[in-house]
């Protein structure tokens, strides 16, 4: 509870005494380079395989011919939709910029980097992480987005190469009984852990003292919380939403 | 003239500073000294306002810093300038940008005033050709110089230096204690130095308070500390054989 508390004080602190309009600008547009475009290689190759071998692997679970192959595409589309793309892909961020973003933090704290901020009159929390949340928000929806063009472009490649389904069938079981609002959804949640994996990863950098080792420690223990707190918001969101 | 008073801190209920008071004088090198664990950066982050002291305060030309509101604390925190230990500097910045950073943040200077600016700080530390370079790409001695063009950028009233020395050869120690003790004299700053170098203590110590176990034992200037008379000093100033000997000359 002490450190929640801690957590919400950090919060409120990156919303006092703030910097220019066009100070903070500037900055959201850096972290929008480090964390979306820098990011747009991995989250393609992960999605596109992870709709690869989720078609594969309902191919090999419909056993009854009842069941028609265009269901494969359904399934892959409702998967993609509900959860490989914003929760899985969430995971993945979190490993890769949550531990950034830590680390990046606490080695500025350890090299008093924070310190010469702050002794300049800048709000360093304020400076430094409210940035990193707004560019995690503003990017991060849009990965979702790609992740899932491309979780179902790889399932189609190898539903249709492999001869698991034909072009037509994957397109029928994509339109199938569709509904929009999961689309919502995947963005509500993407807009949450957007903000979860940024605000506790900032947080767990921010909050670093000692040295090196305390350092790596931070970016584990931020991974790890953010992971956390994406399982349980996305528990509670689905309970709420759907 | 910054003066403090009465200034105590705890951490854990370990007592590391004890009611410390005094001024440091304007266009003077005041040194803090004391050897390792004393309490002297404890002491330097209290004045500066990155800890906050349990008891006492710190005055910034008669204006009370430590009760002051976010505000004025902020404005006071404009005049300050700050060279830290390991020189601090934003490591995705390259050099220009670093000494730019405090007019990119508290002014509304254009850009070419504030190149102007930065180039004359450079140059007045004596790195006139490393604009461009990134902080990984220096030696300490540069991280150093850097930090110090950075802390004047601004043209502060308020100097202050976290162990400005360490890790530094006796030679690159002696140019950058005599271009603070320069710049101090030239642009009339309050200066306060954080050191346990004795070519330092020897060489700018214009002004100097001796802390011991977190209690002020001792003040005054480079030329009395040779007589202080002050036991936990003699120790801390006369540790090798060649301080012994000059001390026997001062004496003598």
């Amino acid at each position: 509870m002490k450190k929640f508390g801690r957590y919400v004080i950090f919060l409120v602190s990156l919303v006092v005494r703030r910097e220019t309009f066009t100070t903070y600008y500037k900055l959201v547009v850096d972290e929008c380079m480090q964390i979306g475009v820098k990011s747009i290689a991995l989250f393609v190759l992960v999605s596109t395989f992870m709709g690869a071998v989720t078609t594969v692997q309902t191919a090999f679970n419909l056993v009854t011919p009842l069941v028609p192959r265009y269901v494969i595409a359904q399934v892959i589309r409702e998967m993609t939709i509900l959860e490989l793309a914003p929760t899985i892909m969430a995971i993945i961020f979190a490993g890769k910029i949550g531990s950034s973003m830590a680390g990046g933090l606490g080695t500025m704290r350890i090299t008093e980097q924070i310190d010469a901020l702050e002794v300049m009159g800048i709000n360093s929390s304020s400076y430094l992480v409210l940035p990193k949340i707004i560019a995690s928000m503003l990017m991060y929806p849009m990965l979702v987005i790609f992740a899932g063009v491309c979780s179902i472009l790889g399932g189609y490649l190898v539903g249709t190469m492999t001869d698991i389904m034909t072009p037509t069938e994957f397109a029928m079981g994509l339109r199938a009984s569709f509904n929009s609002y999961t689309i919502t959804f995947a963005l509500i949640k993407s807009f949450v852990f957007a903000f979860l994996i940024a605000s506790i990863s900032c947080f767990k950098g921010y909050y670093t003292h000692g040295g090196a080792l305390e350092v790596g420690i931070a970016s584990t223990e931020a991974v790890t919380s953010s992971v956390i707190a994406i399982l349980l918001a996305d528990y509670f969101l689905a309970n709420l939403l759907l | 003239m910054i003066k403090i008073k009465n200034i105590s801190k705890s951490f854990n209920d370990k007592s590391i500073l004890r009611n410390i008071s005094g001024e440091f004088d304007k266009g003077k090198t005041n040194l803090i000294i004391g050897s390792s664990g004393t309490g002297k950066s404890v002491l330097l982050k209290c004045i500066v306002g990155l800890l906050h002291p349990d008891t006492g305060n710190a005055f910034y030309d008669l204006r009370n810093f430590t009760e002051a509101d976010k505000e004025i604390k902020s404005e006071i925190r404009r005049e300050i300038g700050m060279l830290f230990q390991g020189g601090a500097l934003f490591d995705s910045k390259n050099v220009e940008k670093n000494v730019m950073f405090p007019l990119d943040i508290l002014t509304k200077m254009p850009l070419a005033e504030k190149l102007d600016r930065a180039n004359f700080c450079l140059k007045r530390v004596g790195l006139e050709n490393a604009n461009k370079k990134m902080a990984s790409e220096l030696s300490g001695g540069m991280k150093k110089r850097v930090g110090i063009a950075r802390a004047i950028v601004n043209n502060p009233n308020y100097l202050f230096c976290d162990e400005p020395n360490s890790g530094l050869d006796p030679q690159t120690s002696i140019v950058i204690d005599e271009l603070i003790l320069e710049l101090t004299h030239e642009f009339n700053i309050t200066t306060i130095v954080v050191t346990h170098d004795m070519n330092s203590v020897l060489g700018i110590g214009e002004k100097i308070m001796f802390l011991y176990k977190g209690d002020k034992l001792w003040e005054g200037s480079n030329n009395d500390i040779t007589h202080s008379g002050v036991k936990e000093l003699d120790d801390f100033v006369f540790i090798n054989k060649v301080m012994k000997s000059l001390k026997g000359k001062s004496l003598t």
